[in-house]
């Protein structure tokens, strides 16, 4: 039963991506994770402040149920079918260590050093934490979507929004991870 | 039973994302330094399968169970909302070592820093509503 603690390949993964992609189309939904978003500010009254969130939320409420399915995802998969640790590249697990002193690789799902709960009472962490994930928000509902719903449903639908989309993701990240992480880091 | 179904694919989706550390900040760092072909791998399968099934869906015009149209509507054409948006979002990407779906697993996978990255998606999108009418689109 070794495959199921050891962390799946690419070709399995892949595949059941695909998979949940099609499960959502065939119930007459779409597969993105950053609508909920929207949908959660529409629900908490966003509504009365912008137009953007004025709308039937109602009927969006199956992609927070999406989410609580995740979140409950997350929790079986971690404390039943994992060692929790992840392998990279070794050379890389080098260049964490000597260039940004994070010396988890191998070791924890997440490296501790940015997601430890001592970084919570850390300001530089929680603002690294913080505008990463302000950013994430802000830069999915410009571009109209995420990873899931440009670079996997917008691209198996050859939409050419998603293309540029996508290339905005890796232009984005690229620059963060080369130009940005060697000033912050 | 609408709900239940909707409980089934975020649970089997969130397995997936954990146990193929598509999760993992270790991954998404990994995948921007091109140093593995695991999540090209992950995204290209999912792709190059989607890919398929949508243009069978389309040729075989198969309809979602509930007899409603497939969410398949072309994307509205713009360039700068899209690139914009995008270079916006993965810089937020590599920052956090999270996009939305993760985010979420991870919550459950119980690392309470994830719930500050969930905190500023939320704070983002906000602001995106508050904005989004003096944004080049």
């Amino acid at each position: 039963m070794n495959w199921i603690v050891e962390p799946w390949p690419w070709y399995v993964a892949g595949p059941l991506i695909a998979l949940t992609m099609f499960l959502l189309l065939y119930i007459g939904k779409q597969f993105g994770m950053s609508s909920n978003l929207r949908t959660a500010c529409a629900a908490v009254g966003g509504g009365r402040v912008a137009d953007f969130f004025r709308f039937d939320w109602r009927a969006q409420r199956w992609n927070l149920i999406v989410v609580v399915g995740a979140v409950i995802g997350g929790f079986l998969a971690s404390a039943y079918l994992s060692t929790n640790t992840v392998e990279i590249n070794p050379e890389l697990t080098q260049k964490l260590e000597t260039q940004y002193n994070i010396k988890s690789a191998g070791e924890a799902y997440l490296p501790p050093e940015l997601f430890g709960n001592e970084v919570l009472t850390k300001p530089f962490n929680l603002a690294i934490l913080l505008i990463g994930g302000l950013f994430v928000g802000f830069g999915a509902r410009y571009a109209g979507g995420c990873t899931s719903g440009h670079a996997i449903s917008g691209l198996s639908n050859l939409q050419v929004p998603s293309l540029i989309a996508v290339i905005g993701f890796f232009i984005g990240g690229l620059v963060m991870i080369h130009f940005v992480y060697p000033i912050l880091f | 039973m609408r709900y239940i179904t909707f409980l089934v694919i975020g649970v089997f989706f969130g397995i997936v994302m954990y146990k193929s550390e598509a999760a993992s900040w270790f991954r998404i760092y990994e995948m921007f330094e091109f140093g593995s072909f695991h999540m090209y791998g992950i995204i290209g399968s999912a792709l190059a399968i989607g890919i398929i099934g949508v243009q069978v869906i389309k040729r075989k015009n198969i309809t979602p169970i509930n007899g409603s149209e497939m969410s398949l509507a072309p994307k509205t054409k713009s360039v700068a909302r899209y690139l914009f948006g995008g270079i916006i979002f993965g810089l937020g990407w590599a920052l956090a070592g999270a996009c939305p779906g993760p985010m979420y697993v991870l919550a459950g996978a119980g690392y309470a820093s994830i719930l500050i990255v969930i905190f500023g998606a939320l704070i983002g999108t906000f602001l995106y509503g508050l904005l989004c009418k003096y944004l080049p689109h």
